[in-house]
Parts: structure tokens; sequence; C-alpha cells
């Protein structure tokens, strides 16, 4: 008891608990996130980060280092998810063409085989927002157009334009159109706010949220063309443009049809 | 005569007997006109009128203007269920439930594009070929009263619905009557019955929108036209046009089936609009809530040069005594607009005060023998234009990959630079016309055919123009500038020297012209050759 007291009493005693807690706790935490990923077996995970290693390094190191720690012309990797991968890389964004504003669609690169390598080794260097599962975006049955509707025109339409066209941002920056952008990418870019988009987290949009408003766009999209040409569903500015060249043409074409003389 | 011809007669006489109509019908129907394309852009303007009063019956047989708060059940399903005003929801039920709604609000939409561009290309040909001189001035102010009203017409039209876009709208209208100093946070809170957006506001300017601007409307078109009958149409130069005939055809048969035919291609081309191409989806803007906003909201063209105007204006405002003054909404929103639409309004009156020219005009002007004239009119065109663009700068930065920065500091210094340079560039073209004008009566049309002389010159034949093309290019007169002179006959120094100063200045500006040929060069070249 007396020796037990003395050792508690000994000037190396704080810091070697201290070692002692944060190695437990890694452990449990290594031991607890190895059985959250145990869809694949161990040793394909490790193939599938070494090949996405070796495609970072071939692909990407250039800017993003090669740790992914970051450079001076593009940011760190470390934490950014594989949702961030999958939606830069799977739409084209990543490789980035030139870096004068801000990436943009283009064709894609990789194949998804290699996407996923990818996400999976850039996931490996630390946690983050994952690829939603089929199972998550599963917005037919779990989203309600209308209330994606709502949500859309409160927290998008201000930079996407009110039917996702897309619209300008400052300095030639804009917000890309979301006609024709996977449900996966969508779901992607609101949870973790590529370029000069917020992230909408699980507080601010719950998942069933974001659904809905996957689900609002997708219909958009498929909304036929009520009233006619749908001039690019982007307000007045069209309709003006056609008034003054489609509308008074015509109109003045038939003027001057009917001044002239008969022959 | 035959049968038919004798109750014709009897009907006719039958009318007469209770009415007189037929000594003023006798005078009226064989009132002549000419004849000009141009002639006819004031046409499309009051038939696009006669089609927005028809189709805007009709969408108010269906339109519930209140802004009482509905639960949304009807067929558009990406709505249902959403909270939103009676005004939005019975024009949901206008567009998708009512047979035809939709084609009916698109027509009177288009209708109401095509009246505005009407106005506008109408005010053009009228500005440029000096129709608006004595004594037409009153009949201008009025066609400047229509335009104005025409945009506060249009404008209200497009708040009605109560969609996104509209309500948008009416949040800068609101802003911009508060910009006024002093009074203009009362003024809003007047006109809305309260903070915005309340449930006044809606009630109110559909109440003004169909009945009052309707019936202002057609009072000064009435009068707009009653005032061209009697002073009667202007005409362009030509061999057999004086300042005192109108040479053309007479309103019936020629005008009536040709105003008549006009009608209807009007409401052709504006129901083909209509049925082909979408305007305003408000199903796609969805209702207005004051906490949403869409990207690129625009309003229609004729307000997008004012929008444009206040985009690019710095943001410049000053605090004193309590009160805010916003100078980058109250000069772009408020002042410009006033002086220019003052301006505009006023014209007639300030050219004929710097030329000196108070005699009554009834032949036109080609636009290039006023070249001062047509010079000022490039340059309000194109501050208007630059106004236009950058109030459609973020539609045009997305579709050119622009920057809306770069489009707005371009706008901030166009707006100054371009209206001078366009001035300065149409005054020379008008100048150059005049040249070739002159060149063309002096040595004829180039025939484009060469012919080689004996000693081996290469000469192109020019053939003489007809007598009748030289006399139109010949006729318009050409007014010395004033030369208002310092003292008067006593020897005694004149008043408002100043003033003088400046219109003798304007005046010579004025006179400045290529001579046109006179008679005896015509005689000499003639002989000489």
């Amino acid at each position: 008891m007396k020796r037990l007291s003395r050792l508690r009493r000994h000037r190396a005693a704080g810091p070697i608990l201290l070692v002692f807690a944060l190695f437990t706790i890694g452990t449990t935490f290594q031991v607890a996130s190895a059985v959250s990923n145990n869809a694949t077996t161990a040793a394909e995970r490790s193939a599938t980060i070494e090949e996405g290693k070796q495609l970072f390094l071939k692909g990407c190191s250039s800017c993003h280092g090669l740790n992914a720690e970051g450079g001076a012309v593009a940011p760190s990797l470390i934490g950014v998810g594989a949702a961030s991968v999958d939606f830069q890389v799977g739409t084209g964004r990543m490789p980035m063409a030139d870096m004068s504003t801000q990436a943009m669609r283009k064709a894609v690169v990789y194949t998804p085989e290699e996407i996923n390598a990818l996400a999976t080794y850039v996931a490996s260097l630390a946690d983050g927002p994952a690829v939603p599962t089929d199972e998550v975006l599963n917005y037919e049955r779990d989203g309600s157009v209308a209330e994606g509707g709502e949500l859309f025109r409160t927290n998008c339409a201000m930079c996407h334009n009110f039917a996702a066209q897309g619209g300008a941002l400052t300095q030639g920056k804009y917000a890309p159109t979301l006609m024709g952008v996977e449900p996966k990418h969508i779901y992607e870019a609101m949870i973790t706010g590529p370029q000069s988009m917020p992230v909408f987290s699980n507080k601010t949009i719950t998942a069933e949220e974001k659904l809905s408003i996957i689900k609002w766009i997708k219909s958009t999209e498929a909304e036929p063309q009520l009233g006619g040409a749908a001039l690019g569903r982007v307000g007045p500015v069209t309709e003006g443009l056609l008034v003054w060249t489609l509308g008074i043409g015509l109109l003045i074409g038939v003027a001057v049809w009917l001044a002239m003389k008969a022959r | 005569m035959t049968a038919r011809e004798r109750i014709a007669g009897n009907v006719a006489g039958y009318v007469d007997d209770r009415t007189g109509a037929a000594k003023w019908m006798k005078k009226n129907l064989t009132k002549v006109f000419p004849d000009h394309w141009s002639f006819l852009l004031g046409e499309i303007c009051l038939y696009s009128f006669i089609i927005l009063l028809a189709s805007g019956t009709f969408l108010t047989f269906w339109f519930d203007p209140s802004q009482r708060e509905v639960i949304y059940d009807g067929g558009y399903a990406p709505l249902s269920g959403l909270k939103m005003s009676a005004a939005y929801a019975s024009t949901l039920h206008l567009s998708f439930e009512v047979r035809g709604g939709l084609l009916m609000r698109q027509i009177h939409h288009w209708a109401a594009l095509i009246f505005m561009v009407g106005i506008v290309v109408h005010l053009l040909r009228v500005f440029f070929t000096g129709a608006f001189r004595k004594p037409r001035e009153f009949n201008w102010i009025i066609g400047v009263g229509l335009l104005t009203l025409g945009i506060v017409e249009g404008f209200l039209g497009y708040s009605l619905p109560d969609d996104l876009l509209s309500g948008t709208g009416i949040r800068i209208a609101e802003a911009i009557i508060q910009a006024l100093p002093v009074v203009g946070s009362y003024i809003a809170f007047f006109a809305f019955g309260g903070a915005f957006p309340g449930e006044a506001f809606i009630p109110r300017i559909y109440t003004v929108h169909v009945l009052l601007l309707p019936g202002i409307f057609l009072a000064l078109i009435t009068v707009h036209l009653m005032l061209v009958w009697y002073q009667k149409h202007t005409q362009f130069p030509g061999p057999g046009r004086t300042e005192k005939n109108v040479v053309g055809y007479p309103l019936m048969p020629a005008y009536m089936a040709k105003a008549g035919g006009f009608f209807f291609i009007v409401f052709g081309v504006t129901a083909f609009l209509g049925a082909v191409a979408s305007i305003n989806p408000i199903w796609l803007y969805g209702p207005y809530t004051p906490g949403q906003v869409s990207a690129g909201s625009q309003p229609d063209w004729y307000m997008g040069w004012l929008d444009g105007l206040v985009r690019m204006a710095p943001p410049l405002e000053t605090h004193a005594l309590g009160h805010t003054i916003s100078w980058n909404i109250l000069i772009p929103g408020l002042i410009l607009p006033g002086i220019m639409f003052t301006l505009l309004a006023l014209y007639p009156f300030i050219e004929s005060w710097a030329t000196g020219d108070k005699r009554e005009h009834h032949l036109l002007d080609r636009p290039r023998n006023a070249p001062n004239r047509t010079a000022l009119g490039a340059m309000a065109l194109t501050f208007t234009l630059v106004g236009l663009i950058n109030g459609g700068n973020d539609i045009l930065s997305t579709t050119f990959h622009l920057t809306i920065n770069q489009m707005m500091w371009f706008s901030r210094i166009a707006i100054f630079v371009l209206p001078p340079i366009a001035f300065v560039i149409t005054k020379r073209i008008c100048l150059s016309l005049q040249r070739a004008d002159r060149e063309l009566v002096l040595h004829g049309r180039e025939t484009g055919r060469l012919v080689r002389l004996p000693h081996g010159e290469f000469v192109e034949v020019h053939e003489p123009i007809s007598p009748e093309k030289a006399w139109t290019l010949t006729a318009h007169e050409q007014l010395a500038p004033l030369e208002l002179p310092e003292y008067d006959a006593a020897g005694v120094r004149r008043p408002g020297l100043l003033k003088n100063k400046i219109r003798n200045r304007i005046s010579r500006a004025n006179a400045v012209a290529v001579p046109k040929v006179t008679e005896s060069e015509r005689k000499e070249i003639e002989h000489g050759h």
C-alpha cells in the first residue's frame, strides 16, 4: 500500500498515465472503426488503398502533395472524406483543367473503380464524409417533392436559380446547373460543400430533407415544358430577347409588306 | 338596283335619319393617309392594347387578388400542400385547370411585351423623323405619358401573381420608395398598408392595374388618335408632297383593309408566341416568401435598364440627422429616370428653342438630314442599352463566361463614355450619308459598268437618277445658324447673354451640314457633261 502511494506521487506518473490513456483510446477507436468497415475484408481494403495511393501519386500529388497534405495551389485532402473525392473526380471536376476561377464539370477521367480506389485512399488518411450508399439515396421513397422545392428555394435558389439552372457568383465564379447531375453527386455536394458552396450538414438540412431536395430537382428536370419552349428557364431576359427579335421582327416584316406598293 | 342593295340602302337610310352619320362618315372614310411601313408601328401598340384588354378581362374571371394565405391543393404536384397567397394559388389554377388559361396568360404577357416594344419603336420613329415638331408637341407628351404608364402598368401586372420573382420585384420597388429622403419610409408604409409584404398591396395594385391605368390608357390613346386625325398624318418628303397636303390612300377601302388585316397579324403573332414560347412560368418560381430569392431575378425588359442602372451604382450612403440617404438607389432608381423622362417629354420645346424654328412641320426629316437630333437619339439609346445590358449582367456572365465584376465595371465606365462616342459617330455617319446623297444627285448612280476610253483610261459609267429621286434627296431645307447678336439695333447689350451664347452654340452645331445640291449646280453639271 505504501509502495503504491509512493509510485502515485512519482514525477513520471502523470505523463505515463497520459500515454497509457491515449494508447487505450487510440486502440479502442482503431478496433471500433475497423469493425464499422467490415464490409470488405481488411486485405481487400488495403489493396484498394494501395491502388488508390498509386493513382493519387500519378494523377493528383503534383498539386495536392505526395501525402495529400496540400500545396501552394491545392488544399490538403486529409479529412475531406470519400464523398468529396467521389464528387470532385466523379463529375470530372478533378483533375482540374485550368486553375483560373473554379473547377468545371467535364468528361470524367477515371473509371468508377479507380474513383473508388482514390476515394478509399483519401478516406484512409483521416475520416470524413463517406459516399452515400444506394440505400441512403432512396429519394423516390424517402423524399417529398413539394417540401424539397420549398427547401431548395430557401437554401439553394439564391445561387442555383429558381429552376436549378445555375447562376452567376462574384469574380467569374458560378453556381453550376443541376440539370443532369446524379443524385449521389448532389448529395455529396451538400455534405462536402465543394468550391464556393457551403456545407449543409445534417443539422442544417436533415438527410431526409436532402433527399426531398434531390427529388424536387429530379422532378423539375423531368418536368415537360408546360408553357411551350422553356427559353432556358432563366426568367425575363430571354423573354425580352425573343420579343425584340422574333416578335417585333415578324411584325415589322409584315408592316413593310403591307406598305409596299402593289405591283 | 338589286334587292340586296335596296335593303342595304334602307338600313343605311334608317340609321342616317336618326344619327346624321352619313355626312361625317363620307368625309372621314375618305380621309387620306400616307403610306410607309414605319407609320404602322403605332398601330402595333394600339392592337396589342386591344389584345391586352380582351385577354386581361379573361384573366380577371379566375384571378383572386388576395394575399390571404391558402394551402395549395391543385393539380401541380411539386407545389401541393404548400402555403401560398390566394393570388398565387388562383394563378396556378388559371394556368393548369382553366381550359385555355395558360395560353391566355401567356398571350396577355407577350402582348404586354409587344405593347412596350411597339411604344419604343414608334417613339424612335417619331423622334428620328422629327414628327414631334409643331403642331404635334402635345401628342408627343401624351406618347411619353403612355410610355411611362406602360412601364408602371407592366410592372404591376408582373407583380400580381405573387410568385417568388414578382415578390422580389415588389421588394425592390419598396426599397426604391424607401430611398426617397425623409418621406420614403412613410410612403412605403402607406402603400403597403403596414410592413412589407402585408396583405394590402396586391388588392391595391390589382385595382390600379385593371381599372385605373387601363382607363387612363383608353383616354390618352383616344386623345392621341384624335389628334393624329385632326392634325393629319405626317409624310416623308417626295415629289408632290408639301406641308399643305397629304399624299396617300383613302381610309376606305385601302387602310380599312390594311389596318384591319394588320390587327389580325398582330393578334396572330401574339397568339403564336403565347402558344409556343413559355413566359413567366410562375409555377417554377414558387410562391413568394420574403426569405427566399432566386439567382438571376430580373424585371421584364422595359424595366431592365433601370435595374441595370441600380446594379451598377456604387454603394454611396449619407447618414444625417437620424436619416439615411441611399444615393446608390436614389440616383439610379428615381433621379436619373426622372431627368430622362422629363428631357424626353420636353424635347420638342428644347429643339425648337435651340433652332429658333417655330413653324409647323408636316413633312418629316430623313434622320441623316438632322444629324444633331439623330446623334442625340443614338446617345440616349446607347445610355439605355448599357443600362439594359447591365440589368442582365448575371445571365450574360454565365452565358458568355464573363465575370459579373468586369461587367459591372464595364457598365460603370461605358455609361459615361459610350453615349458621347455614339453621338460623335452617329453625327459623322449622318454627314457622310448627306455627302453620299449629294454625290448621287450630282453624278448619278454607279452602274458598275467600266468603260475604257481611247487613250487607255478606265472610267465607271454613272447613270443619272430619276428626277423624282433627285427631288426627294434635295427637298429638305437647311437652316442657317441663329446668330443672336450681342447688341441690339440701338447698340444696347441684350439681356440673357449667357443664354444666347448657349443657344448660338447649339444652333451652330445644329446647322452643320453638307450643303445640298442647288438648282444651279445641277444645271451646270447637266450642261457641262
